[in-house]
């Protein structure tokens, strides 16, 4: 009994670091997993609300350049409202049945507190959280194309999973063809991401277009990313794609967070097949 | 100016500094100055080293919840904030009795030097491999080591040079 005090007596230095250097392996490795709720994450709301404080005095810089990128949106969107309202006059007759109400998909507006893009594993925090609606897994977008799946949420703020981040991987596909493959990211070049695992016979051209591809629960379909910038097709068993983004992910300003309802129920369905 | 009141001072200067300002300079695209490293050199020495372990780890981690590293910058911190003792024994030649009257800014700048050097050093090497966290791109880490390195010492130089009292 006695060594064993006075093993502690003489280590105990050295013992209390050792446990604070396992809870700190506890906590990066905790948060290397997508899955594992975790406890250190900016969508606390201390964190939180001091990043708001700080965004709400830095984004007076971008607002030129959210107008700008606000009337390109509803450009595009009001030219997807003349062809589609082009396509129903061609019909007999439209169809409003209120019972059916198929909604699939909701959309929520969200700011961009802290932006992360220089690391490996990037994070975004966004002001709105499970008061508004927002939970696990749904789908982040702007206008340009994706930015990432939330992963972490508190009453009023949401950590998103940048795709900027190692871990990240999105369904993706050709615009023109219906080849997927999967995106991933690299960790060097935060305007590149890489697409693999596509297949060898897809034709690929420089300057193609990469939208989701839908075959997820997350990601509606023909979501944009960004064009083919380099292609290699050598030996190499992975046809590894370079992508060049739509996004610039340096300067994000507010976001879409989307919420499919069909997920639980084609989850479930999924879940039984297994 | 009451010791502990300045400590205070130190670790939420230091925190905020380096999560509202330094997180997000990307010099050259990538390059930050991890600056809170500062806390460990400029923390009195003294004979019970938990309550100095404490602090760094309260440190360290908070600056992991504002960047969203998990406990990356907790761990290297930690590592230096231990590591500490031994480099002091090593450059300054101390011992236990010294410790007391022990004071950074009064010792010669070439030893001063080494030991921040070495510390930070060790402290962005352990940093950027866990921030890369596989073996692939070492290269890379060597290079954001160095780089990094360079700036936060600037930093901390600059800073000690403004900070200290002319008598």
């Amino acid at each position: 009994m006695q060594q064993i005090i006075y093993f502690f007596q003489k280590f105990k230095y050295f013992l209390f670091f050792l446990v604070l250097e396992f809870i700190a392996l506890f906590l990066i490795f905790n948060n290397l997993s997508f899955h594992k709720s975790k406890f250190v994450n900016s969508a606390n709301s201390i964190t939180g609300g001091l990043y708001s404080q700080s965004s709400n005095i830095s984004e007076y810089f971008g607002l030129k350049e959210e107008n700008k990128l606000l009337a390109k949106e509803n450009t595009r969107l009001r030219n997807l409202l003349a062809k589609s309202s082009a396509n129903l006059g061609t019909k007999d007759s439209i169809i409003l049945d209120t019972i059916n109400f198929n909604q699939k998909y909701v959309f929520t507006t969200a700011k961009i507190i802290n932006n992360n893009y220089a690391k490996d594993f990037n994070f975004i925090t966004i002001d709105k959280g499970e008061n508004q609606g927002i939970q696990k897994e749904m789908a982040v977008i702007n206008s340009r194309g994706v930015i990432g799946i939330t992963d972490n949420t508190t009453n009023n703020y949401a950590r998103v999973q940048s795709i900027l981040n190692k871990n990240s991987k999105i369904n993706a596909r050709l615009k023109n063809s219906n080849y997927f493959g999967s995106l991933g990211w690299d960790g060097k070049d935060y305007n590149t991401v890489q697409l693999s695992d596509i297949p060898r016979q897809a034709p690929l051209k420089i300057g193609d277009t990469i939208e989701t591809g839908g075959k997820s629960t997350i990601f509606p379909e023909g979501i944009l990313i960004g064009t083919i910038s380099e292609i290699n097709k050598g030996n190499s068993a992975d046809n590894k794609v370079n992508v060049t983004l739509f996004n610039d992910m340096s300067n994000l300003g507010y976001v879409h967070i989307i919420k499919n309802f069909d997920r639980i129920e084609i989850n479930q369905l999924e879940a039984q097949n297994e | 100016m009451n010791s502990s009141v300045r400590l205070i001072f130190l670790f939420f200067g230091l925190l905020f500094l380096q999560v509202f300002i330094l997180n997000n300079i990307h010099f050259l695209g990538h390059i930050n100055p991890y600056l809170y490293i500062a806390f460990v050199f400029l923390y009195p020495l003294k004979e019970s080293r938990i309550p100095f372990l404490f602090y760094t780890f309260l440190l360290g981690i908070g600056v992991d919840f504002f960047s969203d590293s998990g406990g990356i910058h907790t761990f290297s911190i930690l590592i230096i904030a231990y590591a500490r003792l031994f480099f002091v024994k090593l450059y300054f030649r101390k011992i236990a009795t010294d410790y007391a009257f022990f004071k950074l800014k009064s010792e010669p700048f070439g030893k001063r030097f080494n030991y921040v050097v070495t510390l930070t050093l060790i402290h962005h090497l352990i940093y950027f491999s866990f921030a890369n966290f596989s073996l692939q791109n070492f290269s890379e880490v060597i290079l954001n080591t160095l780089f990094s390195s360079i700036f936060t010492l600037i930093l901390y130089f600059l800073g000690s040079y403004i900070f200290t009292k002319i008598e």
